[in-house]
């Protein structure tokens, strides 16, 4: 399976608090 | 550290996944103070940072340090019974890894925050004189031994 990674950082962090789920967040310089 | 199927299963079941790439979002780097490729922060859904992991892990220390994490955000929203169940999923998974003594330490602090009862401090200091000896872990809990 592949992670579904997504790229926008303040749109994950409010999913993250409507789903009262934690974040976890990458920084990354590998090819995406 | 992605493409095991493990690690995938394990980021997709418990996180909200966020990649950020050095030449895409710099400004994020110094937002959260990254400093390193790689560099996983794993933050509350509050936003807070809970763990923080600079550099390559190897599948089994990988996914120690985020059953760790997980840990460390349900201890900081005082779920003990969630915080103890994953500190031990994070020895159980590697035990000889580097999360190990940190979660036994943080496992014991759980179980006391649960129960109120010390001996469960006295129980953990009693389990580091047989494991993970000389980490700063266990003098951290030598002071529970008495």
């Amino acid at each position: 399976m592949e992670i579904a990674w997504k790229k926008d950082v303040d749109a994950a962090l409010a999913e993250a608090r409507a789903a009262h789920r934690p974040v976890l967040l990458d920084f990354s310089a590998a090819p995406m | 550290m992605y493409p095991r199927e493990s690690v995938a299963r394990f980021v997709t079941d418990n996180f909200v996944p966020v990649r950020v790439h050095v030449k895409e979002q710099p400004a994020m780097f110094d937002r959260f103070g990254a400093r390193w490729t790689p560099t996983i922060l794993v933050l509350d859904s509050e936003g807070n940072e809970r763990h923080r992991i600079e550099g390559f892990l190897p599948e089994k220390d990988f996914i120690g340090q985020l059953a760790l994490a997980l840990g460390h955000v349900a201890f900081a929203e005082q779920r003990w019974t969630d915080a103890e169940r994953w500190l031990a999923e994070a020895l159980e998974r590697n035990p000889d890894g580097e999360a190990a003594p940190e979660a036994l330490y943080w496992k014991g602090v759980s179980r006391y925050k649960a129960t109120g009862d010390p001996k469960e401090l006295n129980e953990t200091a009693k389990a580091f004189a047989n494991r993970y000896v000389g980490s700063s872990w266990a003098k951290k809990a030598s002071v529970w031994a008495a």
